[in-house]
């Protein structure tokens, strides 16, 4: 019955500050639309620049076959080889081909031309990448030239793209923003509330009432995850029926990770309140310092298996890495829960884990 | 001029006063600068791969040593069956599956063309094509070096080759963290600036000292810069402070001069500390500045051309990226730090976010009222 009553009072704070509440859901919906649409780590329509000395037919066909591509924007305006550096400072292009003017002739009566790719590789993955997709399309190219030779003892690959077979960026980006949404969201929200009320001195007052100091912190959860939950259904809408990406497992399944790894993240917030006198010490620690180590750390960014081993370790720590593979595995693999029964043992380990550490050093007397 | 001098004194007391929050201003970005470039790595190496191998000849054989010895890959799987090696992507144990046919060398050998089948998981569609790309370039040279052996050689290559010769300016190495150090540091100089401003002067209005200013004949404008001089001083200690960080630990020198640096950083802590101020007197608690701030860090970073290009980004996404002065910071870092661009290259740069601050500190003046 004073449970009930508690809840009231905390769902009464929430929902009074009409701000905050709109910011609550329409920060998740807008962030899922964003990069939902925007974030891709696809290299398109990078600018380089053709310096074609050559000039001929075999050349003319090369960057034509460039051109076609969707990788490339090729910049018109001739320049001459030395004034790539001066177009790199100003970050005008990103790469340079030039085909020596031999390049036809070559290729005609030797069988063996050459090009040169520069990259600027003051960003080495685009670099890297640009230089790749240069290389298949030369590939492409030369294979078309020697279909005609009839090559022998041919080798064939065929491959197939699996899940995703149209590469495309929003089934990485979702489940991983989805993570990163929440986890900041959650935490930041119970850390500041409980904080604030050290803060103003009401903590007191619901402290010498006779309700378990225990009760008072999960009253103030409850609410928070109520609201995230909402928050959760908006962006699997959003993301059927506005980014089309599908939901091939058990939504029921789905609801029931992000429920646990929301409860997850009220306790790395109540830890976080428990820890802090100040809603500035606890907010500058649950942004500032959980921000980039989340986005690095859950692996949607940069996969986690090319760290060096020491982060992949601290990576573990991260209960976002865990939930991006509940999710990507129940969303788009459609695995049911003995795919994922491992990564769900750890989170509700770490929520236990942190529960009782908070409650073993919450004071129930202030200062 | 003398108010400002006061007010100054104000800030820098309570600031040094609050020893938790000086020390995680210091600490929390040289621990970031420090460990997250090592994660920020986008090499693709160590693709695991699951081959299912139907031939068991030495053809088949040879190209797995092939495959292993490579170095991009590892085997994690030698499956008997296809299905048996699609769990292992179920379970992420395997990026890609390599199914060679039954009978793959005979059909090479008499029928003049073999078949391979290649399964990549492609939920990371980046990292996929370039595994598939890889495994392919690996296919090739194994034929090539088939098709050598098998006939004889007459001197010119029997397929037409054109060779692609690629030179890393700037970066010979394709050291992918000269690249993210300066990005990083960028962003964590901007989340400092930002936050620490978004929450001060809400504080003040949380608090209640604000009443106390409002009655004093302090202006507005005086009010705002008091609060701006302080951060802005501490924006480039931190800046400082990462510098150093990346020339320890990660050996980088800016290539470029420091005064161009210098001089960006201090226009452009100026229009990230007023996008806080200015935050901070629309807000009435701390709970709603901070989430508005962490809605815009979020879109300032991963929007911001930090880990993805924003070339690659539709065209509305590029607008917005034109609004973004993070985006202008890690663009001119990279610029400076890495190429040695000079003053004419980002004047470009520099006028933009010099409007912002201009637009932004004077708005936070205007929003500022002293009358509740």
């Amino acid at each position: 019955m004073q449970f009930i009553t508690f809840l009231k009072k905390e769902f009464a704070h929430v929902l009074r500050d009409r701000k905050t509440l709109l910011i609550l859901f329409g920060m998740p919906i807008a962030q899922i639309l964003i990069f939902g649409f925007a974030l891709t780590n696809e290299v398109k329509n990078a600018k380089i620049v053709v310096i074609d000395y050559a000039k001929d037919v075999a050349s003319q066909k090369l960057v034509t076959k460039l051109e076609a591509s969707q990788y490339f924007e090729i910049e018109k305006t001739v320049l001459g080889a030395d004034q790539i550096d001066k177009s790199f400072k100003e970050g005008v292009i990103k790469l340079a081909l030039v085909i020596p003017s031999n390049f036809g002739a070559d290729l005609a009566h030797q069988n063996h031309a050459q090009i040169q790719v520069i990259a600027d590789a003051s960003d080495p993955n685009t670099a890297n990448t640009l230089t790749n997709y240069i290389s298949s399309i030369v590939v492409d190219y030369q294979q078309e030239l020697s279909r005609s030779a009839g090559i022998s003892f041919r080798i064939v690959p065929e491959t197939r793209m699996l899940y995703n077979p149209q590469l495309l960026g929003v089934y990485n980006f979702v489940p991983g923003v989805m993570a990163l949404v929440l986890m900041l969201v959650c935490v930041m929200m119970t850390a500041v509330s409980i904080v604030r009320e050290k803060e103003m001195g009401t903590m007191e007052i619901l402290l010498v009432s006779p309700f378990k100091p225990l009760m008072v912190v999960i009253s103030k959860a409850i609410p928070y995850l109520l609201l995230s939950l909402i928050n959760v259904a908006i962006i699997l809408l959003l993301s059927v029926y506005v980014l089309d990406l599908p939901i091939h497992g058990s939504i029921l399944l789905l609801f029931v990770e992000s429920t646990l790894f929301i409860i997850t993240c009220l306790t790395v917030g109540i830890f976080i309140s428990v820890k802090t006198a100040s809603q500035q010490v606890a907010m500058l620690i649950s942004l500032m310092g959980m921000m980039l180590p989340t986005i690095l750390f859950s692996g949607f960014m940069f996969p986690i298996e090319n760290m060096p081993v020491a982060l992949q370790v601290i990576s573990n720590v991260v209960p976002a890495k865990w939930f991006y593979i509940i999710v990507k595995a129940i969303m788009i693999k459609g695995l049911g829960f003995s795919g994922i029964w491992k990564e769900t043992l750890i989170l509700s380990g770490m929520t236990v884990f942190l529960l009782i550490v908070s409650l073993r050093t919450f004071k129930i007397r202030l200062a | 001029m003398r108010t400002i001098r006061f007010l100054l004194q104000k800030e820098f007391k309570q600031i040094f006063r609050n020893k938790i929050i000086l020390a995680m201003i210091l600490m929390v970005p040289s621990v970031q600068l420090t460990i997250l470039p090592l994660a920020a790595d986008y090499e693709i190496k160590n693709i695991n791969i699951a081959v299912v191998d139907n031939d068991h000849s030495p053809y088949s054989q040879q190209l797995v040593t092939n495959i292993t010895a490579s170095g991009y890959f590892r085997l994690t799987g030698l499956n008997s069956s296809y299905k048996e090696a699609f769990e292992l992507i179920d379970r992420d144990e395997a990026d890609l599956i390599l199914e060679i046919p039954s009978r793959f060398e005979r059909t090479v050998l008499r029928e003049n063309e073999g078949k391979l089948f290649i399964a990549v998981n492609a939920i990371n569609g980046v990292k996929a094509n370039l595994g598939a790309a890889y495994l392919a370039s690996i296919v090739r040279r194994f034929n090539d070096d088939l098709r050598l052996e098998l006939l004889p050689s007459s001197g010119m290559p029997q397929q037409p080759l054109i060779e692609v010769a690629s030179a890393n300016w700037f970066n010979i190495l394709m050291n992918y963290r000269v690249f993210m150090v300066p990005g990083i540091l960028a962003i964590l100089v901007t989340m400092v600036g930002g936050f620490l401003t978004a929450l001060n002067i809400v504080k003040e209005k949380e608090v209640g000292t604000i009443e106390q200013i409002n009655v004093t004949p302090i202006r507005k404008h005086h009010f705002i810069l008091g609060k701006l001089i302080p951060f802005w001083v501490l924006g480039n200690v931190v800046f400082t402070i990462g510098l150093l960080i990346s020339w320890l630990i990660y050996g980088i020198v800016p290539v470029g001069s420091l005064v161009v640096l210098y001089s960006f950083i201090g226009v452009y802590l100026l229009s990230v500390l007023g996008l806080g101020l200015l935050i901070s007197t629309i807000c009435e608690t701390q709970q709603q500045a901070m989430f508005i701030m962490f809605f815009f860090m979020m879109v300032f970073i991963l929007l911001g051309g930090l880990f993805t290009s924003t070339d690659s980004m539709p065209a509305w996404a590029k607008l917005v990226s034109e609004l973004n002065p993070v985006s202008y910071l890690i663009d001119v870092m990279r610029m400076v730090i890495l190429k040695g661009s000079g003053f004419a290259d980002i004047t470009r740069h520099l006028i933009i976010v010099g409007i912002f601050a201009i637009v932004l500190n004077t708005w936070a003046v205007i929003n500022y009222k002293k009358t509740s």
